[in-house]
């Protein structure tokens, strides 16, 4: 039975098109099976001549076998499909289209008492866009998020790789320090964040006594524009480095350790072995997380809005935290308003995930 | 091997290191625990605790629904886990091993879902919900935590199986096991370190939400621990007191479940294994 091993990711750029050939086979046989549902768009590639005539010298009970083989991997990933096509697709294409209206709190479906009262807002196209994108405020709370997750990216990754790495080795208390370094992700982000207010409070403030005691001027850590930045970047490093720690721990602990001792014995200093066994080892888990908190950062809502609540002013503001004031805060509640922000958001962030993917895929990541 | 030739320099340096960053890891939650013994008249002061009392757990334990939320929480999120961490292996093999059509506007959906805010979904999400009936259920809270873990851990999953050689699922297939028999039998075993990795996030996804737990679920009897700490502020006037008390035992279990989690991560547990 050794067959189809064109199957796996390793080789699989050879039998791109036997694959195209299979799963035209598999449309025909079997029509009405599930597992498609939510996946627009499916990308064709019919084939290429040259190779689908390898397919079909094949028996055909090989065909039967890869068919097959290709329902189980529909079948296992059904569910997620399933779950988030029901879950997530309706919001999200209600979010799209109130972007599309001028619907706000005096003019959407409602009851009053008994009376239901129906909705009455219109369509106006792309008037929200147009009107978002000539407001200076954008552009203002685009430049500091991207900002912002630049900084906390970077460095979040930046120390969480530095003390994976040294977590990795053995050592006499290694699993106490791992134990308290995850510490941070263990408490609930809200209840953490109230306990950073505690100790930045300007007054009262912990770090301020301690400052203090050194002769140090009080530091108003959330009042001042400039500082509060640096405070709630400050937050979301301690917040995000935990989760960074053990992604990358994780990542580690699956790198043979022979390739380590053979590097060793043919030479290799500490940084090579970190250069080119590391880093690439690391690669596939890293570029993960790398895109992934990104995207988290970007539309973190928690700690800006629980710390500073977007302010002094609106200097710590980022793009979630403004839609979220335009639907919840602001009066009248401005429902297309902050779904036209929120698609603009969705927009930026598939902009930057497209790029990311490409910036990959030149070093043959492909997904 | 390599540690035994670490120079005595070399070992204060990275026990200094260590101790720095866990210091400043601990502290704020250190904070959260020292306030919690405080009286309540002195919750904001900086001292450390002059008279430590245990009225703040005390009140939490006895005058409100802390165990009942505890055992609601601990209901929706053993659920999310286990369902979340089967389904997002599966979904992680899956696109890692294999090429199939969908599988690229897949893992955009994966993405996508994690692009949107939060803020605005909460709305349609909560209508969807009450249509279905699932307000204050605790599946309302499982799907949607699923929703928000799954795609997370589907995708370390993915990194994760990339780093097993396929010579294994190759093998495997040679001695006859079907595909799914390769991944459970052979693959799985392998994926210890990133499965302890996603159960752990999933644990403490569903464990510390807070946003779609406070809108979807009402009534003090349904609450989860993380929405029902939200009544402390919002009820009795920002009793913090109580609130620090109430986060520290909310703490405790996500640390004992984390310290099993790494038990899975030690050193070379795959070392020998992926070696072809």
């Amino acid at each position: 039975m050794a067959v189809e091993t064109g199957q796996s990711a390793g080789s699989a750029a050879g039998a791109e098109g036997a694959r195209g050939r299979v799963r035209e086979t598999a449309a025909t046989h079997r029509p009405g099976k599930p597992g498609k549902p939510g996946k627009p768009g499916k990308p064709g590639e019919p084939g290429r001549p040259g190779e689908k005539s390898g397919v079909n010298k094949r028996p055909p009970g090989r065909i039967r076998n890869a068919l097959g083989r290709h329902w189980y991997a529909w079948a296992m990933v059904a569910p997620v499909v399933l779950v988030i096509g029901l879950i997530i697709g309706y919001p999200l294409a209600r979010g799209i289209y109130l972007s599309l209206t001028d619907a706000n709190e005096a003019n959407v479906e409602r009851n009053i008492g008994m009376n239901h009262i129906p909705a009455t807002y219109d369509f106006v196209g792309l008037d929200n866009f147009t009107a978002i994108l000539k407001d200076p405020i954008f552009w203002d709370r685009l430049v500091w998020t991207v900002t912002w997750t630049a900084a906390c990216v970077a460095l979040t990754f930046a120390i969480g790789l530095g003390l994976a790495v040294i977590l990795n080795r053995r050592f006499a208390g290694r699993t106490l320090y791992r134990s308290l370094l995850i510490l941070p992700w263990a408490v609930p982000a809200f209840v953490s964040v109230f306990a950073w207010r505690l100790l930045y409070n300007e007054r009262n403030g912990i770090l301020n006594k301690i400052l203090d005691g050194g002769g140090i001027d009080a530091v108003p850590w959330l009042n001042d524009p400039t500082m509060a930045k640096v405070s709630v970047i400050a937050v979301n490093i301690w917040l995000g480095v935990p989760f960074m720690l053990v992604a990358l721990l994780g990542g580690l602990q699956s790198i043979p350790g022979e390739l380590y001792e053979a590097a060793e014995m043919d030479g290799a200093g500490p940084w090579q072995r970190f250069r080119h066994i590391t880093l690439p080892g690391l690669r596939s888990v890293s570029s993960t997380v790398v895109l992934l908190s990104t995207i988290w950062t970007f539309n973190m809502f928690p700690v800006i809005f629980l710390l500073t609540r977007g302010g002094p002013g609106d200097s710590t503001e980022v793009l979630v935290t403004y839609a979220y004031r335009l639907s919840f805060v602001n009066s009248p509640r401005d429902f297309a308003g902050a779904s036209a922000w929120g698609v603009l958001i969705l927009l930026i962030l598939m902009l930057f995930a497209a790029v990311y993917r490409r910036a990959l895929r030149k070093q043959g990541e492909v997904w | 091997m390599r540690d035994q030739r670490r120079s005595p320099l070399a070992s204060v340096g990275l026990h200094a290191t260590l101790i720095v960053a866990s210091a400043v890891a601990v502290f704020p939650p250190l904070w959260l625990l020292v306030t919690s013994f405080k009286p309540k008249s002195e919750a904001f002061s900086t001292d450390v605790v002059k008279s430590p009392t245990l009225d703040n757990y005390h009140h939490v334990l006895a005058d409100t629904k802390f165990l009942t939320w505890f055992g609601n929480s601990l209901f929706v999120v053993l659920i999310t886990t286990l369902l979340g961490v089967f389904v997002a292996a599966t979904t992680g093999y899956a696109v890692s091993r294999f090429r199939f059509p969908g599988m690229r506007p897949l893992m955009w959906l994966l993405l996508i879902t994690q692009m949107f805010p939060v803020a605005i979904l909460i709305v349609p999400l909560y209508n969807i919900m009450s249509t279905l009936g699932w307000l204050n259920q605790p599946i309302a809270l499982i799907v949607t935590y699923l929703t928000v873990a799954v795609p997370f851990c589907a995708w370390m999953m993915k990194g994760f199986f990339d780093t097993i050689p396929v010579e294994i699922d190759e093998s495997g297939r040679v001695d006859g096991l079907n595909p799914f028999g390769t991944f459970w039998r052979l693959v799985v075993p392998l994926a210890k370190p990133g499965l302890a990795v996603t159960a752990f996030y999933t644990f403490i996804t569903a464990w510390a939400e807070v946003a779609y737990a406070s809108a979807f679920m009402t009534g003090e009897e349904n609450l989860t621990l993380s929405a029902g700490l939200q009544t402390f502020v919002n009820q009795y006037t920002s009793d913090w007191g109580s609130m620090t008390a109430a986060a520290v035992l909310i703490a405790i279990p996500a640390t004992l479940v984390f310290s099993w989690a790494q038990r899975h991560l030690v050193a070379g547990l795959t070392a020998g294994a992926t070696k072809s």
